[in-house]
């Protein structure tokens, strides 16, 4: 942990910290872009006060010359405009007695809740230097400082800047020069040469899953407005409109759900995306879905529950909503991202499961992946976007519900001559006809059921890496910080990390725990929502154990480290 | 028969239409009969709903009648809704005529009704200042109306009338969804 | 329930399935299927281009009852349901059908934005005053002073009125109709449909079970006295001195039917990437 200050670092972790007006979220994300351009790993995340304008925030950012989507332990710097009420951060910007703080000395002292930790103060004249500059900002002083600690050159940081600012930009890289001029006299956190060259992104998890939906072959969105799930809507409004599919503005999510429900059963793949409250609402629409056996994916962001909750900011606690939530037996498929990027692999998946299986699929991404901004290996190209079995009019009566062998019976698309029938919550015979009847309720069970068990997830249900007798078993974002814990740890260790979480795949569990004596289950709620599931489904190995905790603070490596080290 | 219009007489015209419209008031009243018979077979009154169908064949009958004396061909969908005076052709039963629970009687009492309106429907016309054909057919028709007026008072006698709490049913209304 | 593909123009009787309601004998709502029937025939339209989506209530099971393709939702919920389908699939005709509970109640915030979005569909309320699937409670247009066992005594609240409401929400064609006269009915329903944008025709259809008063509803309706409008001003004046019987088309609006943007795809979804590339 304590690295020696001359020694090049595979990853710095920097906070940038004002109040309103300061624009750290700006200088953050040009840092960002400088840092990708340099050709580095990147990730940001954001955290702000509750006001809508003026209200303090902080970017933190996470440089590597390898792809990741975790935070480290702590923070190699933090810098900050100002101190106002920047203390609340303390939580999430947690320091080390190595770490740098940089800060105006005219805006006084860093709070205790900072200097507690040990790290060294830096004080530079922000103001003062941006004052020596017309028309210049703090916050691009701040930027020049940090790229400079880092070893990030000036071409990046002017081509970053170039591309971000549409004013001030000669004004911005003059102070931006005077930024860096006041790092070299700092001992830095100079990184190591940045990998070599490869096809790379820059974008949110909201947006990666937007995109997902478009390549799935979604053609329909309806939008309720919720954090932090907006911007994944907002991003697939005009999106949709290039490719020919619509967005409709829902009064309320009880809307949003039934209109894509409506426009599904129409024969376009439909899509809308929520967090945990939105959700609640959509429960009783998505029965709907599973009992007339109609596609639709939800995408849950999930944030800080329950109720309310804390909606700037994320956790793991829908999992119990998103198995359990519909009445009745509802069999349907959760399916839960497990890095920024998987963002748009996993809700590609889940439209081509919801197509093929005429079954609601709810995607359980959430806040951090959603507002993170990270580079990523560019995705691979997929096939063409999976379809539904739709019906065919061969003469014989219509069996909208025909009793197939793998549950799954052909869909007649409105319009097609001879197949109307009428799709209904009620159960219903095969033909689609509402039924009290024992033997056709027994019947649809089994059909619901059979759909998703005879489903083969293939490679896709878990990530299974390493080997050893001790496995870490989690899901989502909790993915990134436990991979690099397995790294410190060497080798011994193995990482499941769960995309297809219903249906359960137990078979598969047991050949990826095969010689496993010790399980680790990391999650981020309090009420182990995820261990209780597992148990519920699966046969653990051996001695298990729960790492977990609410959010909104997410794991850092060394704390699933500690929960393995000392553990044989 | 827009196309023979022209080269009609207006007579001939006024008697076509006169029995077009004949032909639909049998048609809507066999068809609302039949719809009856439907809805209190689905609500377990056989016998009424045994009823409304004999009903409907009489009906079905005098139409097809119509149908062999204009030479038509057997057309099921003729432009609905003539405008009728009320809401309905004369010898069609509203569709709130019924009841659950409804005896044979009452099923004959809403015939009853429907065959006299008829009668008055033809007498009027029959009356009226319309060419001698159409007052001829109108009163042949009348005639007929008049025939099947008696017919179902003599049936009225032969069922049962009903008593006081005929529509009594002791069990509460059933759940639906 | 499986036409044949044919040719042959389609009658009334074409658009009703074999299905057999299980409305109460009596009921108005086999007046409005009738009615529906015979509007689509009108129309010239064809059951497999035609989508009758409902929510839940007696009025509710009418999909089933028509040969088209139908979707019978959850409890207040066809408004939304329809719009999807709707504005994803434009060249379908889409008929509403919901009752007085499950459009005005639990349906009522998305009545309201149903009219004020003005998609073209047209949406049938049979009203009957009366919640009758769960054996009569008081529904928002019950009159004040109806005893029930769940609000005896009446509810003391003053009702609904939902063309009032439609109007204000702008709704595009507002009408009132009476079961009694199916053909009248059925016409109204064909304007309707005929109308652009978001169609409302409500139906005046009597629960001989739980209202068995209502039978005497054929006594008080009436033409209305004017002929429609197009002035939202004057069709306010108009529906707030309303008595509730007036049969015919209140309103005709001129407003644009909903339509997005969207001209046909200008790019591949790959396209989107370069939005993502370094």
């Amino acid at each position: 942990m304590e690295e020696a200050l001359s020694a090049s670092l595979a990853s710095v972790s920097i906070a940038l910290a004002g109040s309103g007006g300061a624009g750290v979220m700006t200088a953050g994300n040009i840092l960002l872009e400088a840092a990708a351009s340099a050709g580095y790993y990147g990730l940001m995340t954001r955290t702000s006060g509750p006001q809508i304008r003026g209200g303090e925030a902080a970017a933190m950012l996470r440089v590597s010359t390898f792809a990741t989507d975790g935070q480290d332990d702590c923070f190699q710097v933090l810098a900050a405009i100002d101190w106002q009420n920047v203390g609340r951060f303390a939580a999430e910007i947690p320091l080390g007695p190595s770490s740098l703080i940089v800060g105006d000395p005219a805006q006084g002292e860093p709070p205790e809740a900072f200097a507690r930790s040990g790290a060294r103060f830096a004080p530079v004249p922000l103001k003062a230097l941006a004052g020596q500059v017309s028309g210049a900002w703090p916050n691009t002083v701040a930027l020049g400082v940090l790229a400079g600690l880092i070893g990030l050159s000036g071409e990046a940081l002017e081509a970053a800047m170039r591309k971000s600012m549409k004013k001030g930009l000669e004004a911005g890289i003059a102070a931006a020069r005077l930024g860096v001029a006041q790092a070299k006299a700092l001992a830095g956190f100079a990184l190591e040469n940045p990998p070599p060259n490869t096809s790379r992104w820059l974008i949110t998890g909201n947006e990666a899953a937007g995109y997902g939906a478009l390549r799935g072959g979604v053609r329909f969105v309806a939008a309720y407005p919720i954090t932090p799930a907006t911007e994944l809507l907002e991003w697939l409004s005009p999106a949709l409109a290039k490719v020919g599919g619509t967005l409709v503005q829902a009064e309320d999510e009880l809307a949003s759900i039934n209109m894509i429900l409506g426009a599904s059963y129409g024969g376009v793949p439909s899509l809308t995306a929520t967090s945990g409250p939105g959700l609640s609402l959509m429960i009783e629409a998505l029965g709907l879905g599973v009992a007339a056996e109609i596609p639709v994916v939800v995408v849950d962001v999930m944030r800080t529950g329950p109720s309310t909750g804390i909606a700037t900011k994320t956790e793991q606690a829908d999992l119990n909503i998103a198995l359990y939530g519909m009445h009745g037996d509802a069999p349907h498929v959760v399916v839960a991202p497990n890095s920024l990027a998987d963002c748009l692999a996993a809700t590609e998946w889940a439209v081509g499961l919801a197509e093929s299986l005429q079954v609601p699929v709810i995607v359980l991404s959430d806040q951090y992946f959603g507002q993170a901004r990270a580079v990523v290996d560019a995705p691979k190209k997929n096939g063409s976007a999976v379809t539904r079995l739709v019906a065919r009019n061969d003469g014989a009566a219509y069996k909208r519900y025909c009793l197939t062998a793998s549950g799954i019976s052909p869909m007649a698309i409105p319009g097609t001559p001879g197949l109307a029938y009428t799709a209904d919550g009620l159960e219903h015979n095969e033909r689609g006809t509402p039924s009290s009847q024992a033997s056709d309720h027994l019947a649809n069970s089994e059909k619901r059921a059979r759909k998703l068990a005879q489903l083969d997830p293939g490679e896709a249900w878990a990530s299974v890496e390493g080997d050893g007798e001790t496995a870490v078993l989690t899901f989502g974002s909790c993915t990134g910080p436990a991979r690099e814990a397995l790294a410190r740890n060497g080798a011994g260790t193995r990482l499941v990390s769960l995309r297809l979480l219903s249906p359960a795949q137990p078979a598969r569990l047991k050949r990826a725990l095969e010689g496993v004596k010790r399980v680790l289950v990391v999650e981020q709620n309090h009420s182990g929502q995820f261990l209780r599931y597992l148990r519920s489904e699966y046969e653990l190995p051996g001695e298990v154990k729960s790492l977990r905790r609410p959010g909104p603070l997410p794991f850092r490596p060394q704390e699933i480290h500690r929960a393995l080290v000392n553990w044989s | 028969m827009p196309s023979t219009r022209k080269a009609r007489a207006p007579a001939a015209e006024a008697y076509a239409d006169f029995m077009a419209r004949a032909y639909t008031m049998e048609l809507e009243a066999t068809e609302r009969y039949a719809q009856f018979a439907e809805q209190l077979d689905t609500h377990n009154n056989r016998d009424v709903a045994q009823l409304f169908r004999k009903l409907a064949e009489v009906e079905a009958l005098h139409a097809k009648r119509i149908l062999a004396e204009m030479r038509w061909p057997s057309v099921s969908a003729l432009v609905p809704a003539y405008a009728w005076d009320g809401a309905e052709g004369p010898e069609t039963a509203p569709f709130d005529s019924l009841h659950y629970l409804m005896q044979p009687y009452h099923a004959l009492k809403i015939a009853l009704r429907c065959e006299l309106k008829a009668v008055q429907y033809f007498e009027a016309i029959a009356a009226g200042t319309g060419p001698q054909r159409v007052r001829a057919a109108a009163a042949e028709m009348a005639a007929e109306e008049r025939e099947h007026v008696k017919l179902i008072r003599d049936w009225m006698k032969r069922v049962p009338t009903p008593v006081a709490g005929w529509d009594y049913d002791p069990d509460p209304p059933g759940i639906g969804e | 329930m499986n036409a044949p593909l044919t040719a042959v123009p389609i009658a009334a009787k074409d658009f009703k399935s074999d299905y057999k309601p299980v409305w109460c004998p009596g009921c108005g709502d086999y007046s409005v299927l009738s009615s529906i029937t015979k509007a689509l025939a009108t129309l010239g339209l064809r059951p497999e281009n035609v989508a009758v989506v409902s929510g839940i209530g007696c009025s509710s099971r009418i999909p089933a009852y028509t040969t088209c393709y139908g979707f019978h939702g959850v409890h207040g919920r066809a408004l939304p349901a329809a719009t999807g389908l709707k504005v994803a699939r434009p060249d379908l005709t889409v008929l509403v059908a919901s009752g007085d509970g499950d459009g005005y109640s639990i349906g009522g915030n998305h009545f309201l934005h149903a009219c004020r979005r003005n998609v073209d569909l047209t949406y049938i309320v049979m009203d009957n005053h009366v919640y009758g699937m769960t054996k009569g409670q008081p529904s928002p247009t019950t009159e004040p002073g109806w005893s029930s066992k769940l609000a005896p005594g009446g509810t003391g609240l003053r009702e609904f009125h939902p063309l009032v409401i439609a109007l204000a929400s702008g709704a595009n064609f507002i009408a009132r109709a009476f079961s009694g006269d199916p053909n009248g009915t059925a016409a109204l329903i064909a304007e309707a449909v005929r109308h652009p944008g978001f169609s409302f025709i409500e139906v005046l259809s009597p629960c001989v079970t739980f209202r068995p008063e209502q039978r005497g509803w054929k006594e008080v309706v009436h033409p209305a006295p004017v002929a429609p409008t197009d002035d939202p001003g004057r069709a306010a004046r108009r529906i707030m001195t309303d008595d509730g019987f007036n049969i015919g088309v209140l309103y005709k609006g001129n407003r644009a039917p909903f339509r997005l943007a969207a001209a046909g795809a200008t790019h591949a979804s790959v396209d989107l990437e370069s939005g993502f590339r370094l």
